[in-house]
């Protein structure tokens, strides 16, 4: 069976008398916990596909299975950790999660059991610390780390990252990287990643999904990552696997798919 | 492991007694100059020059109300006649001679029935208009028409429609104050970020929970921006409806003081009628600063 399913999806944009086709028939499928990538060069729709998945833009044609039922709103089963963070700036750290928790676990948590929750969900991430800070009082890697933990304390189905560590520095990203790779590792959550780091896909992901250029934009090509699990950063550098994956996709990305300045 | 450290700090301060006793009288004044006069300072600077401006504004006028013929009063004069208004604001010493205070108190009750209204009503009726693009397109064209007529004009309306006097009166702040708490609420909502929405969106937030949970907290900025502005327009407006319906109130009581020549005390309501507004919108700048600390995004 499988887990979650992206099922001839096409999406047209319609704006007036002009349209465009973002993407053309989309055809996916992800197993129960597995770390996919969705790789491509900016303006291919890769985020529209993301979008597509959470409910929060719906596909022209085709469709969204998720355990073999269609999905085509947004609900906390396909938590997404936003690119900004998306934090509320008016609530604290630990509200910011308890938002999700309360309204998630409203009937099967009493009180006590969300609160312990959602400081549980604030350890994984390292964040307890600065739980009764406001959003503007913590770095932007924090901020990111809050984001990751509002979206796991809502025990999502798959878990939806957008460019998660694309606004973060060199340091701070490996670091967040780590702390995903350990997550998925503990949890076994189903994730499903965009990203525009080569290295970040072939270090985090179980298959890297390569789209070409749009508009009509396609699965160019589905690459395997077969390195054993829990991977090392330091180690992978002399890895002829890795390096091995990371040329398929480099080559992908700059010969076959060369991103046009134009488009 | 504390103690030897101690020992020697002691073996060592203790010959040198006398050096640290000169240094003691530098310490005492250093707390006065460090924290009392910066601060008298700071206040001074902020009172001093409006001080001066009031005596030299007095002073003018009074040299120009000086003179036997002139048409209004002078400061000395205004304090020989409406002393009583000025030292004592709540005196009652029958049913229409009352202090100042208590005028100003029945106007303020009236307003805050007709804000409070307006605030209610404009908020949920911004909400509705900033939330969809039709009662927008429909009711905006009409709130602008509406927000440019004068309070006093729906006045006469509003005495036909209730046939009373203090209805009326709260009516016309009502009428008067929504109008830009109805915009600004509308334009706060169109402003919410499409990140806050999809939060919502995914956590699955029903339509009470995102109003009171994302769009009041994220629009309280405009809000109250728009609280402010309609809280102003009342007090404006009461004063002239109150001249109109009578009764007790401070508007009224400067038609009155008119209607008996008593020139001085309007000056003497004039100066209650500006501290009061000052103090109003004031308190809801403050409240606005409490209330929207968090809300600017980071």
């Amino acid at each position: 069976m499988t887990y979650l399913k992206i099922d001839h999806v096409d999406k047209v944009f319609t704006r007036g008398s002009a349209s465009t086709e973002v993407l053309k028939d989309i055809n996916l499928t992800v197993e129960k916990g597995e770390y996919i990538s969705i790789i491509g060069h900016s303006g291919c729709g890769k985020s529209t596909l993301l979008n597509i998945v959470a409910g929060l833009t719906n596909a022209t044609q085709g469709g969204v299975l998720l355990e073999d039922r269609e999905v085509n709103s947004p609900g906390p089963d396909r938590a997404v950790v936003f690119q900004n963070h998306s934090l509320l700036p008016w609530l604290t750290v630990y509200d910011n999660v308890r938002l999700g928790v309360d309204k998630v676990f409203a009937k099967t948590k009493t009180r006590a059991e969300r609160d312990e929750w959602v400081l549980y969900n604030l350890n994984l991430v390292q964040m307890t610390h600065a739980k009764d800070k406001r959003p503007s009082e913590v770095s932007g890697g924090m901020k990111q780390r809050v984001g990751i933990a509002r979206a796991l304390a809502m025990e999502p189905k798959v878990l939806l990252l957008d460019e998660p560590f694309g606004a973060l520095d060199a340091l701070t990203r490996a670091h967040l990287q780590d702390s995903v790779m350990a997550l998925h590792q503990k949890l076994g959550n189903t994730i499903m990643m965009i990203t525009h780091d080569v290295d970040e896909a072939v270090l985090l992901s179980d298959r890297i999904v390569m789209m070409t250029n749009g508009p009509s934009a396609k699965i160019g090509e589905v690459l395997d990552v077969p390195l054993p699990r829990p991977r090392k950063r330091l180690e992978l550098a002399s890895n002829t696997t890795y390096l091995k994956c990371r040329q398929r996709v480099l080559e992908f990305l700059y010969e076959r798919q060369r991103f046009v300045e134009a488009a | 492991m504390n103690m030897p450290v101690l020992k020697t700090n002691l073996a060592a301060s203790a010959p040198m007694e006398s050096a640290t006793v000169v240094s003691l009288p530098m310490a005492k004044p250093s707390y006065m100059t460090t924290r009392i006069l910066p601060g008298l300072r700071a206040v001074s600077a902020r009172v001093v020059p409006p001080v001066i401006m009031l005596a030299l504004i007095f002073g003018v006028w009074q040299l120009l109300c000086m003179k036997p013929g002139a048409t209004l009063p002078s400061p000395s004069r205004i304090w020989a006649d409406a002393k009583d208004l000025i030292i004592d604001p709540f005196f009652i010493t029958g049913p229409q001679d009352i202090g100042l205070g208590w005028r100003v108190l029945t106007s303020l009750q009236r307003v805050a029935i007709g804000f409070g209204l307006a605030s209610v009503v404009g908020i949920l009726v911004g909400a509705v208009i900033g939330q969809s693009i039709w009662a927008m397109r429909g009711l905006d064209p009409i709130f602008q028409v509406l927000r440019t007529v004068p309070p006093l004009a729906w006045l006469p309306i509003s005495l036909a429609a209730f046939r009373d006097s203090n209805p009326s009166a709260i009516f016309v702040i009502f009428i008067t104050s929504i109008w830009p708490i109805i915009i600004n609420t509308a334009v706060g909502i169109r402003n919410i970020p499409q990140d806050y929405r999809n939060v919502a969106a995914v956590v699955q937030l029903n339509q009470v929970e995102f109003f009171w949970k994302i769009m009041i907290p994220s629009a309280a900025p405009y809000i109250f921006t728009g609280l402010r502005i309609g809280i102003g327009l009342s007090w404006l407006a009461i004063v002239a409806a109150e001249m109109l319906t009578g009764g007790v109130g401070i508007g009224f009581f400067i038609w009155d003081a008119w209607n008996s020549s008593r020139l001085s005390d309007i000056f003497v309501a004039l100066a209650y009628i500006g501290t009061v507004g000052f103090m109003l919108d004031r308190i809801v700048a403050f409240v606005a600063n409490l209330a929207t600390r968090g809300a600017q995004a980071s």
